[in-house]
């Protein structure tokens, strides 16, 4: 980063940031255009689209309405792409139990081809975040945690907490923990914004940089040992005081009560 | 005023226990009660049982002493295990810490086991003396006093009187004035930020702090969250902490439309929002932003804005809104700040103007 | 010298009257003694009775996790750097590499991962802090509760307040020490704190940061602070207490045998030397033990500070938490006083953050005052024989914990699935109604324990034996208490309230008696009135009782 920093001045810097700006644009446009593939893609993506539009009348348009346009029940869902989709039906979100101020994460319902074809018939709605792919979101380099970490510490922490236990937000309102969560649900939840939370889209928040902000999530809620022994939930000071007066104080109290005690006396009296 | 006390009595040696006297009163203290002995006091079976466990707490704290050494210089730093129901915890951690505590509790356990069970339980009284002095020594005191300040002669010579009671006064002044080249004066060091360099002739472009380039308004969508420092900050300069505290910036985008507050909308571009994201309650970094509320909380004491109504405080201990930084885009269509806060950022101090 | 005689050979040697010593290690004591007159310390001490109660061990464990605390520390001190130059940290924790951070940082990382037990000294250190404040405040509740705090004891129970207040203070310098995200985050609110005071608020910061925040000064300052000056003034102060305490003799429940003139229990040595010295270990032990399972402030997964950056869960360790809860509730209240600014929002709380802690201190004093009492007490009082004490005391615990549930308030929150904004909105009102509500309901439940008292006392206890009367009612058979019993539930005294004096002196002028006489006049009736205490059975009344038993 600091290098990056101290050569963003250098003469070159404006071609270099356009060529990687072209060279981003240009994969993302190779890697969602469907042109230059068989003919066969297209028509599977049409009959995937059929098969969503149906999945889509029978579990959606109660609240989006048929086409997606939206209603008083449920936002208008043309343009938030295939990757709102994916996120909101497979973390379970959707669709919802009943209206409120945050719909929780749930069991999902729908297997992964349904959800597809659901995603292929919003994306046809109008253009928005891409289902990303596992090139995307998986990190090969180990110097992406730290990194990661760093992102995370300044855009996600706030709300999520630093270890990703998430937190209170205002009026019963939360940010939930990203524990068992999958990386490409991490992945598109910074894409798209799903309820309350903004989006980090690629413009500000560059692919790379997501990639390493799930490499570091996962590492913290699944790989990392927590070495010390319990983390008594990792939600800082509030349940170490609790514990500590529990099993810390209280144990001393009950090994006082051990040491004060009389002995029992040979005989009753 | 007080109720009677006379219950007052030095207990009578050792008092028969538990029998209702006959005749007079029948709450007077009986006494000290007879001491019962322990099994281990009439029964040297027990007493040896006693010896043998208190001896073997002591064993098994030598043997915890020699894994603590053991553990310290066979396991790697760095190893983990699995230990239900811990989870993967550091095993030299582990292994030491309760090597250490078996080794400190039975060195405890068994020295209070033997106090417990061997040494005498005879309870004991022990007399009480009044703290005060009695009066003879009180006056005797009262008078040596007298005599030693009518020696010195302290009431009567008023001048020197005075003039140590002046010296004794001004000597600690030395020290707080030592105390000066702590830190620098105010001045208007806390109105000021380095946002400060921006000029409408020489603009400030707005870095996104994650990944340390400039942004164009199209980059930042409604609903997303970017944040921002000045132009020629580097993460690794050394005054990146300082500078940081006051210039950070939270930037969102609302459809114009929803912006509730027309002086904060001209502020931004076309909808772009720079707000400070310093709390002004007590500092912290607030950035908890609710995208469809468009309310931003503060993780450490709750203070929320109203992001589309200029940041007003809507909840919580915050005083007055977030500062908002005038932003625009320069030539080449990046965003800019032309000048500084109009206002300090951060928590609100005396000379602050409201 | 002259006045020596000898019976030794050789020339007049100077020598003392002593009998020759017995053994090598008498002959070392009486050195010893010729230099520092051990032996009449020895007398007064090594016998000394002390009473066996559990709760009089509260004070130990505060002791022993204070030498604990300074043994551990002293441990910290050799590898922790407390310095905020910025280093890149290359150590072997994964997830930090390649990032910048302070010295003070990342030797705090350093000594987590890569000093062998460094980890577990930490835990030791931080585990025994928070159990050695709460073992305050737990001493401190024994002592106020039983009334152990009045003549001749007032002055160590400002001592041991103060210590409270030092060792919170202390605490929250050592969080701050390492630097990292939530540390931070809390010297970022004590900046805020400072700057709310009015006239000198940024005058005191600018000379605590030597600069704007955070500057380079603050993490050295705080280290000389937590680990000289605050100790330093704690040594001082326990050794005082416990000078005290021995001085005093400790304190002891009223049973047979037990007096205000005496002290029932087991001498210092050998019993107490096994059971303290024991003890020590023991809370040394359960606290490595505690250490060795439980992670405290993992610095490490916070990350270093960054002023811009914050974890949700932003909180003091839990002796700070009723400040903080003061600091959540408070209504962002600010205002202009002639071209300045006025921050109520902070600096209110900052201001009742004292007198919450002063308003306990200065109780024993303010009782002792509408008392009148000038004599000495050294049995204890049940609770509940001093029902307002208990009240008012039972109150100030519940606005503690009120506000420690703002302190709270997101983590309740998330937990409990409710609003934080209801959180805080219910603190504000229980900040002001749940104490009169636990002095109400505290008050009478002790009144109800007094009556239930002078009911065994006066009737015996229930003994479960159900008889049939010949006119067929069933009775329950009460047996007399014994004598010792008896005792000692009566063994209390009951304070009267204090009257007036009259309106008009002897010669019918009017006599006005100051407010302040008033004052303590109806805080009297309050204390002791006929509302406040109900009147222990006298003998008369046992007397006529068990004469007359049968046929009532």
């Amino acid at each position: 980063m600091k290098k990056l920093s101290a050569r963003r001045r250098h003469p070159l810097a404006a071609l270099v940031v356009l060529l990687l700006a072209l060279a981003a644009t240009g994969g993302l446009y190779a890697a969602f255009a469907p042109a230059d593939k068989a003919q066969a893609d297209v028509a599977a993506q049409s009959l995937a689209i059929d098969e969503g539009k149906k999945l889509f009348a029978v579990g959606c348009s109660s609240c989006h309405g048929l086409n997606g346009q939206g209603s008083s029940d449920g936002p208008s869902l043309v343009g938030v792409g295939s990757a709102s989709v994916d996120f909101q039906v497979g973390t379970g979100r959707m669709p919802a139990q009943q209206p409120g101020a945050q719909v929780p994460r749930k069991k999902n319902i729908y297997s992964q081809a349904e959800i597809d074809q659901l995603a292929a018939f919003v994306a046809s709605l109008g253009p928005g975040p891409v289902t990303p792919t596992k090139e995307q979101y998986t990190s090969t380099n180990p110097d992406d945690i730290s990194k990661g970490g760093e992102l995370f510490r300044t855009n996600c922490a706030q709300c999520h907490n630093f270890a990703g236990q998430g937190g209170a937000l205002t009026k019963g309102k939360y940010a939930p923990a990203l524990e068992g969560v999958d990386a490409k649900h991490i992945y598109e939840a910074m894409q798209t914004g799903p309820q309350q939370m903004p989006s980090f889209p690629d413009t500000t928040m560059p692919e790379e940089q997501k990639k390493q902000i799930v490499a570091f999530v996962r590492h913290t809620t699944n790989d990392e040992p927590n070495p010390g022994g319990l983390t008594l939930g990792s939600l800082g000071p509030v349940t170490e005081g609790l514990f500590g007066w529990i099993f810390g104080l209280g144990t001393l109290i009950a090994v006082a009560i051990w040491v004060a005690a009389h002995t029992t006396k040979a005989k009753k009296s | 005023m007080s109720h009677d006390m006379s219950e007052e009595k030095l207990p009578e040696s050792h008092g028969s226990a538990g029998e209702v006297a006959e005749h007079g009163d029948p709450f007077a203290d009986p006494g000290l009660p007879a001491h019962e002995p322990r099994r281990t006091d009439i029964d040297e079976r027990a007493a040896q049982r006693a010896e043998r466990q208190v001896s073997l707490m002591f064993v098994v704290s030598m043997i915890a002493t020699v894994g603590f050494i053991a553990s310290y210089v066979a396991i790697d730093p760095d190893k983990i295990v699995y230990i239900f129901p811990l989870g993967h915890v550091s095993a030299l951690n582990f292994a030491l810490g309760l090597t250490l505590g078996v080794a400190l509790f039975m060195i405890g356990a068994g020295a209070v086991h033997w106090a417990r069970t061997l040494m005498s339980d005879v309870e004991l009284p022990a007399e009480r003396h009044p703290i005060e002095a009695d009066d003879e020594v009180r006056a005797d005191v009262i008078d040596q006093f007298k005599t030693g300040a009518a020696e010195s002669g302290f009431g009567r010579r008023k001048m020197i009187r005075n003039t140590l009671i002046g010296s004794m006064a001004l000597v600690p002044l030395s020290g707080v004035v030592l105390l000066r080249d702590l830190g620098p004066l105010p001045e208007k060091k806390l109105k000021e930020t380095g946002w400060k360099e921006a000029t409408p002739v020489k603009p400030l472009q707005l870095i996104n702090m994650s990944t340390s380039q400039p942004m164009k308004a199209e980059d930042i969508v409604v609903g997303s969250l970017t944040f921002a420092m000045p132009e020629g900050l580097h993460v690794h300069d050394e005054d990146f902490q300082q500078a940081i505290a006051k210039d950070a910036l939270m930037l969102v985008r609302i459809a114009p439309d929803d912006i509730k507050d027309d002086k904060s909308r001209e502020k931004g571009f076309e909808g772009i929002l720079a707000y400070s994201k310093i709390c002004t309650h007590v500092g912290c970094p607030i950035s908890l932003y609710e995208q469809q509320t468009h309310h931003a909380l503060c993780p450490c004491h709750q203070s929320t804005f109203d992001l589309a109504d200029g940041a007003r405080v809507i909840f919580g201990p915050a005083g007055h809104p977030l500062p908002q930084l005038k932003i625009t885009t320069d030539e080449k269509g990046f965003l800019v700040a032309t000048g500084d806060f109009e206002e300090p950022v951060g928590p609100s101090y005396w000379e602050r103007a409201r | 010298m002259s006045s020596a005689s000898s019976t030794t050979s050789g020339a007049a040697k100077p020598a003392s009257t002593r009998a020759k010593p017995a053994n090598k290690w008498e002959a070392a004591a009486d050195w010893t003694d010729g230099r520092l007159g051990i032996y009449s310390l020895a007398k007064a001490n090594l016998r000394k009775i002390f009473p066996d109660h559990w709760s009089f061990m509260l004070g130990e464990i505060c002791l022993y996790t204070f030498v604990i605390i300074i043994l551990t520390g002293v441990y910290l001190t050799l590898f922790f750097k407390p310095s905020m130059a910025e280093v890149v940290y290359n150590g072997s924790y994964v997830p930090l590499k390649g990032i910048g951070m302070s010295e003070a940082y990342a030797s705090t990382v350093d000594i987590s991962f890569e000093v062998r037990g460094g980890l577990l000294i930490r835990q030791i250190h931080h585990w025994a802090a928070l159990v050695f404040v709460a073992a305050m405040l737990v001493h401190m509740m024994r002592v106020f509760f039983t009334g152990a705090f009045r003549k001749p004891r007032e002055i160590n129970w400002v001592f041991g307040f103060l210590l409270l207040v030092l060792g919170m203070f202390d605490g929250f310098f050592g969080y701050s020490l390492p630097d990292d995200l939530l540390s931070g985050t809390g010297i970022r609110f004590m900046e805020g704190a400072i700057l709310a005071v009015p006239l000198v608020g940024t005058y005191v910061q600018m000379f605590l940061f030597g600069g704007e925040f955070p500057g380079h000064d603050i993490v050295p300052r705080f280290f000389t602070i937590h680990v000289l000056l605050i100790p330093g003034i704690m040594l001082g102060l326990l050794v005082a207490h416990l000078i005290l305490v021995f001085y005093h003799k400790h304190t002891q429940w009223a049973g047979p045998g037990k007096t205000e003139k005496n002290v029932v229990g087991m001498p210092l040595m050998p019993v107490y030397m096994a059971k303290a010295g024991g003890f020590f270990f023991l809370v040394f032990g359960l606290i490595a033990a505690i250490s060795a399972i439980a992670t405290i402030n993992p610095i490490w997964a916070y990350g270093p500070y960054r002023p811009d950056q914050v974890s949700t869960d932003a909180q003091p360790d839990w002796y700070m938490g009723f400040s903080e809860g003061l600091i959540r509730v408070m209504p962002g209240w600010e205002v202009g006083l002639w071209g300045h600014t006025l921050n109520l929002g902070v600096f209110i709380p900052l201001m009742i953050f004292p007198l919450v802690l002063v308003s306990i201190a200065v109780y024993p004093f303010i009782e002792g005052w509408i008392t009148g009492d000038k004599r000495e007490h050294h049995i204890l009082d049940r609770p509940r024989n001093a029902p307002v004490r208990t009240a008012l005391g039972a109150a100030w615990i519940s606005l503690y914990l009120v506000l420690l549930v703002g302190g709270g308030n997101d983590l309740f929150a998330t937990h409990l699935h409710l609003s934080i904004n209801s959180i805080t909105y219910f603190v504000r009102v229980g900040f002001f109604a749940v104490p009169v509500i636990t002095f109400i309901i505290t008050k009478r439940w002790c009144l109800g324990l007094q009556r239930r008292d002078k009911e065994k006392v006066l009737h015996g206890r229930e003994t479960g034996v159900i008889k049939r009367l010949p006119h067929g009612e069933f009775v329950e058979v009460h047996a007399q208490l014994p004598q010792k019993d008896l005792y000692k539930l009566t063994a209390h005294e009951q304070i009267q309230p204090v009257e007036l004096p009259a309106q008009t002196d002897e010669n019918g002028v009017a006599a006005k008696s100051g407010l302040l006489n008033r004052t303590r006049a109806k805080l009297s009736r309050g204390f002791y009135g006929g509302g406040s205490q109900i009147p222990k059975p006298t003998s008369e009344e046992h007397h006529e009782i068990t004469s007359g038993h049968g046929h009532h």
